[in-house]
C-alpha cells in the first residue's frame, strides 16, 4: 500500500508557478528523498502535504485520505518537521516536548513516559531540562523530531532536515533517525539538495526542477539512465536541473535558508 | 485501499480543545515565569499615569468625576490602560514564532486553530493579571480611597482576564494582517490611542461631545472600566452582567477572526 500519492499538484504563489502538475507516490516503510535546487517547489509540495496551503490543483493522499477533503486526519497522521528552527528557545526541551505531546492529543497518562521514551531515542534526554535556547543546531533537529514522533505519525515529513549542520551533526541526526526507523518502520519523505544524503539514506528519489519532477526511481536506477560513465546522483541532478538554475531560489527562499542556517551557528 | 481512522468523540474533541488551550497558556506560564522581574516593572507605567498624570490632572474641573477624588475615578482606568497595552502588543510575540517557524508547525498539529489562539490570548491575559494585583497592592499601599471588598478584587481580576483575552485576540487579528514587526507597532499604536481616548478611562462619557459618546459605546475598552469602576469605585452604571457578556461576546468575535487570518500569513 502506498503510504503518499501525489498526483497532479500544482501550487501557485499569485502569478508564480512554483509547482506544476508533479506526480510521485511514495510505498509504506520507505524512505523517499524529494530533491531540487532551491525554488524548485519542493517546500510548497511539503505546505500542501501539511495542510497550510490549497493547491490550486491535484490532489494527495496520506494513507488513502485525501489531504484536501480531510485536512483533520491528515494533520493526526503525519509528523512534520519544517525548514525553518521551530522549537521554542525560551522553554525547555521537555516543555517544548510536552506541548507537542498536549497539541497532539496525546493523553496524559503516556505522556511523560512518550516524552521520555522519544527524548531518549533521539539522544537528548541529558538535556533536557535545559532551555533550547543553549542547544547545538543538531540538538534543536533531533528534539523537533523526537516532537514529531510523540504522535507515533504513519508518515513523517523532513524539510530539509540537516539544513545548516556541520557533518557530524548531521551523521548524527541520520544515525538516529536510522535507529527510529528500525525500530518502526516509518515512512519518511525527505527533502534535501545534498545528494550525498539522499543517496545514502533514500530508498526512492525524485529530482525536482522548475516546479516539474525530473525524474524519479532509486539512486542507482537514476545513475543508470544517465549512461556512460558512471556519474554520481549530484551529475544526474546537474544535468536534470541545469535549465533551471538560473531561476532558483527566489530572493525569499534564499533568505530564509540563510536565516535558518544563522540560527543553527 | 483506505486505512479506517476512527472519527472523534463528541468527549474527545471538547477533551482536545480545552486540553489545547491549557497547554498553550502553560507554555507560556512557563516563559513568564522566567521574567518575573520583567511582570513587576511593567507595573511601573501604570502606577506612572495614576500618580503624575493623576495627581496633575486631578486639579482640573469638569471630568465629570465629581462623585470620588479623581485619582480613585482614575484606578480603573489605568488598569485598564495597563491591560491595553501589554494586550494589544502581545501579538508582537506571534509575528517573531511566525518568522522562526514556530507557528507553522503548532498550526500542523491536529488541534483546534480557535483553541490555539484562545490559549495564547489567555495566557498574555495572564500576565495582565498580574500586572494588574502589583498595580492594586501599590494602590492599597497608597491609601488612593477605594471601595476595598474581596468580591470587588476578585471579580475585577476576572474582568482583567476577559478585556485582556479579548484585547490580545485582537492584537493576533492586526499580527495576522501585517508583515513586519515594524508593521505592526505602528498599527497597534493607531488602535491603542484612540481605544483609550474615546473610552471612559480618563474621564467621564458625559463629558463628551455627542459623536463620541456614540464611538465610546462601541468601544469595548469602556465596558471593562465600566466593570472595574464598579467593582473597585462603587460608581457607574450598575450593569456587570451587561459588561461582562460584552468582553465574553467580543472575545468570541476576536478569536473566530484571529483563527481564520492567522494561518494565512504563516507562508
Amino acid at each position: 500500500m502506498k503510504a503518499l500519492v501525489v498526483e497532479d499538484l500544482v501550487v501557485r504563489y499569485g502569478d508564480f508557478e512554483a509547482v506544476r502538475g508533479a506526480s510521485f507516490g511514495v510505498e509504506a516503510g520507505e524512505v523517499f528523498g524529494l530533491l531540487g535546487p532551491n525554488g524548485a517547489g519542493k517546500t510548497s509540495i511539503m505546505r500542501v502535504l501539511t495542510t497550510l496551503l490549497k493547491p490550486a490543483g491535484g490532489r494527495a493522499w496520506i494513507l488513502g485520505h485525501e489531504v484536501g477533503a480531510e485536512p483533520a486526519t491528515a494533520r493526526r497522521l503525519i509528523g512534520y518537521v519544517p525548514q525553518a528552527l521551530s522549537a521554542d528557545g525560551s522553554l525547555t526541551g521537555r516543555e517544548n516536548a510536552m506541548l507537542f505531546a498536549r497539541l497532539h492529543g496525546v493523553a496524559r497518562q503516556d505522556r511523560g513516559r512518550r516524552v521520555d521514551q522519544m527524548l531518549e531515542l533521539m539522544d537528548i534526554a541529558a538535556a533536557a531540562d535545559r532551555l533550547v535556547r543553549s542547544y547545538s543546531g543538531g540538538m534543536v533537529r533531533r528534539l523537533e523530531i523526537a516532537c514529531a514522533l510523540l504522535n507515533r505519525p504513519r508518515l513523517l515529513l523532513l524539510d530539509e532536515p540537516t539544513i545548516g549542520l556541520d557533518p557530524v551533526a548531521r551523521r548524527a541526526v541520520w544515525r538516529h533517525l536510522a535507529e527510529m526507523r528500525a525500530e518502526t518502520g516509518l515512512t519518511m519523505l525527505v527533502t534535501t539538495h545534498l545528494m550525498e544524503e539522499a543517496e545514502e539514506q533514500c530508498q526512492r528519489v525524485a529530482v525536482m526542477s522548475a516546479g516539474e519532477i525530473r525524474a524519479e526511481g532509486s539512486p542507482v536506477e537514476l545513475r543508470a539512465a544517465l549512461g556512460a560513465g558512471g556519474g554520481t546522483l549530484e551529475d544526474v541532478f546537474v544535468s536534470l536541473t541545469a535549465d533551471a538554475q538560473a531561476r532558483g531560489g527566489e530572493f525569499h527562499d534564499i533568505g530564509r535558508t540563510r536565516r535558518t542556517a544563522r540560527r543553527l551557528g | 485501499m483506505v486505512e479506517a481512522i476512527p472519527a472523534l468523540t463528541a468527549r474527545q474533541v471538547a477533551v482536545s480543545y480545552i486540553g489545547t488551550v491549557v497547554a498553550m497558556a502553560q507554555a507560556e506560564i512557563h516563559k513568564a515565569g522566567r521574567e518575573r522581574s520583567v511582570l513587576v516593572a511593567r507595573a511601573a507605567q501604570p502606577l506612572l499615569w495614576l500618580l503624575v498624570f493623576g495627581s496633575a490632572v486631578s486639579r482640573v474641573r469638569e471630568l465629570g468625576t465629581e462623585e470620588v477624588p479623581y485619582k480613585a475615578f482614575l484606578v480603573p482606568g489605568v488598569l485598564a490602560q495597563s491591560v491595553l497595552f501589554v494586550a494589544i502588543f502581545s501579538g508582537m510575540a506571534i509575528i517573531w514564532e511566525r518568522d522562526l517557524g514556530i507557528t507553522q508547525r503548532v498550526l500542523v498539529a491536529p488541534a483546534f486553530r480557535s483553541a490555539v489562539i484562545l490559549g495564547k490570548a489567555a495566557s498574555a491575559a495572564m500576565r495582565a493579571v498580574i500586572q494588574v494585583a502589583v498595580v492594586l497592592a501599590v494602590v492599597a499601599v497608597l491609601r488612593i480611597p477605594l471601595e476595598w471588598s474581596v468580591l470587588g478584587v476578585v471579580g475585577s481580576l476576572i474582568a482583567v482576564l476577559l478585556g485582556a483575552t479579548m484585547l490580545s485576540a485582537l492584537s493576533m487579528v492586526i499580527a495576522s494582517m501585517v508583515r513586519s514587526r515594524e508593521q505592526f507597532m505602528g498599527l497597534g499604536q493607531l488602535v491603542t490611542l484612540p481605544l483609550l481616548f474615546a473610552s471612559n478611562a480618563l474621564y467621564s462619557v458625559e463629558i463628551m461631545p455627542g459623536w463620541l459618546q456614540v464611538v465610546a459605546r462601541f468601544n469595548p475598552l469602556t465596558y471593562l472600566v465600566e466593570m472595574l469602576r464598579q467593582l473597585l469605585v462603587g460608581v457607574g452604571p450598575d450593569r456587570l452582567l451587561l459588561d461582562a457578556a460584552v468582553l465574553i461576546g467580543g472575545i468570541v468575535v476576536t478569536v473566530a477572526i484571529a483563527s481564520r487570518t492567522f494561518p494565512r500569513r504563516v507562508l
